[in-house]
């Protein structure tokens, strides 16, 4: 028995001699968020499909609850969103969602599913006139329906205009609250960030990553960005501080989040030198660089 | 249990939609209603009415057109699903890969059955009307009207084979039309061959009938041939329907569609969308 909704263990797959998973790590619990980041071809979505069962693994194990990769007990708990996904264009969005609510046996109130991703006026039209955000939606209709442990989304924001992702991330969000764990991978890092509850990353088939955004930051030490701006003799102020002058009128300082406060206190002696400061803490778009393209020493 | 009847309802659906439904009727109708008025002359001549002639005729016609139609819709039943990236979603629900096939099957095959049953039908009724029927030449459209529909089956279930071994739609289309190509006109073609070198030799007495056979469009026209007299005076072919038992044409159209599945499932169990 576990009380993981998705567990992962030590997952490796081939594909001819090279390596696309390699000993690939990762759990989610009931009603977790969890952010699977990547370059293209890191191997997100061939992790995503080994969780369905549609591609053999190597080595290592996954469980959907108890239940093992494309049985029958495990396609009925999982809810799947494929990137870039498409239908048949000659049927209506009603029709073809109506498919899916017999297929998962679930009693879907299926007009009710697609009001909730705002398609309740293109209910019945066909899927060849839709857009390709209508598509995504559509997409994110049927994850939505019965009841997923698990829900796998591939690229959930692609195509999608900025207030859709807004409706889409609220859509998780509920989702993660009726408990069904949920694991998006994604390439749009600064909604990711507020949104999900940890960050796994993957490069190359490997995960070097898995924690929330705090402890991968501590782990990156990355430093903070400090802006100061100079009211009169920037170079000055560059000498002073010892920081590196950006452009006529700032100077740039990196220091750790230990450093941080001093380095403020010293800015403050300074007085009248300086007009402004503005801080930047590591945003994930940095960390992601970090993790993602260190080269193997 | 349900649940590949939820594809089928969905896949025949589409068919209506996308007016293949439609067009495949009406080529049935315009083909058989030409034919049996282009071969009405020789009623008198042999002595049987128009709608054996019909029936003689529209067999013939059916051979190259039931397996046409047939791969026409199922060359696209996997692999279109795999390039529009549809069928990894599909398959993430828990209805199995062969209750796809199967759904996917039934609503194909109620499409052609349509479509014969409407086309030889419409052209029977013309040549009874015109040309008078008897309760053997009915016998003969209904048989004709049922094999059709078999014949169907094995093209579709051949269909879905080279759809799921096929790496897209496209290629899937040109495999679909080089099967065409060799079991409707280059095997007949290279019989005829083996039979004009064997100059009447031990192959043509014995071998070449079960060969022959073994093809289910040539046991399709054999079964048709074989089963009325005056359909086989009509179509002058009896020698090749005469050296075989009567269940072999029957044996062979019937295995067909279940070997054809068959293999469509295990290809397509491979399929990796």
């Amino acid at each position: 028995m576990t009380d993981k909704a998705l567990s992962i263990d030590h997952v490796s797959k081939n594909r001819g001699k090279t390596c696309v998973l390699d000993d690939i790590t990762l759990s989610l619990a009931p009603g977790q968020r969890v952010a699977l980041l990547g370059h293209n071809g890191a191997g997100k979505s061939t992790l995503i499909k080994s969780i369905l069962g549609l591609t053999p693994i190597r080595d290592g194990a996954i469980r959907i609850g108890n239940a093992t990769p494309g049985s029958a007990q495990a396609r009925r708990d999982t809810a799947y969103l494929p990137e870039a996904v498409s239908f048949h264009p000659a049927l209506t969005g009603r029709e073809q969602l109506t498919l899916f609510a017999k297929l998962s046996g679930s009693k879907a109130d299926v007009p009710g599913l697609l009001e909730r991703v705002g398609l309740s006026d293109a209910l019945d039209r066909r899927i060849g006139a839709y857009s390709k955000g209508m598509r995504q939606r559509l997409g994110l209709a049927q994850v939505l329906l019965g009841q997923p442990k698990v829900a796998l989304l591939d690229e959930p924001t692609s195509g999608l205009d900025p207030i859709s992702r807004q409706d889409l991330y609220a859509i998780i969000d509920e989702l993660a609250a009726q408990g069904t764990a949920v694991l998006i991978a994604s390439h749009a890092l600064t909604e990711v960030e507020a949104r999900t509850d940890r960050i796994a990353i993957m490069r190359k088939g490997r995960m070097v990553a898995d924690d929330t955004l705090n402890n991968l930051s501590a782990l990156a030490g990355l430093p903070i960005r400090l802006k100061v701006r100079a009211s009169a003799n920037a170079d000055a102020l560059a000498a002073e501080l010892g920081g590196n002058r950006i452009n006529g009128a700032s100077v740039e300082l990196l220091c750790t989040p230990e450093d941080k406060m001093e380095a403020l206190r010293r800015i403050a002696r300074l007085g009248d030198a300086v007009a402004d400061v503005e801080m930047t803490p590591p945003k994930l778009e940095d960390l992601y660089r970090h993790y993602a393209q260190e080269e193997r020493t | 249990m349900t649940r590949f009847l939820a594809i089928t309802r969905t896949e025949m659906l589409i068919l209506r939609r996308n007016r293949w439904l439609l067009v495949a009727t009406l080529i049935m109708v315009l083909f058989a209603l030409a034919l049996t008025f282009a071969g009405s002359a020789p009623t008198g001549t042999l002595g049987v009415d128009m709608l054996t002639v019909s029936v003689a005729s529209m067999t013939t016609l059916s051979v190259y057109l039931a397996p046409l139609l047939a791969l026409m819709i199922s060359f696209d039943a996997i692999a279109g699903d795999v390039d529009r990236g549809s069928l990894s979603l599909l398959l993430s629900y828990p209805a199995g890969r062969g209750e796809i096939l199967l759904g996917k099957f039934c609503a194909h095959l109620a499409a052609l059955a349509f479509a014969m049953t409407v086309g030889f039908g419409t052209a029977g009724a013309v040549a009874a009307f015109f040309g008078g029927a008897g309760p053997e030449s009915l016998m003969a459209l209904v048989r004709l009207i049922l094999t059709s529909i078999l014949l169907g089956a094995v093209f579709l279930a051949l269909g879905y084979l080279l759809s799921a071994l096929a790496r897209g739609a496209t290629a899937a289309a040109g495999l679909s039309a080089g099967l065409w190509l060799v079991f409707v006109v280059l095997y007949d073609l290279g019989l005829l061959g083996a039979v004009v070198m064997d100059k009447g030799g031990a192959f043509t007495q014995s071998v070449f009938p079960w060969v022959m056979v073994a093809n289910p469009a040539d046991a399709f026209r054999l079964w048709n041939i074989a089963a009325t007299e005056g359909v086989a005076m009509a179509s002058g072919m009896t020698g090749a329907a005469q050296a075989l038992p009567v269940w072999a044409a029957p044996a062979s159209l019937l295995i067909w569609p279940v070997l054809g599945f068959a293999l469509a499932r295990l290809a397509f169990r491979r399929v990796e969308p």
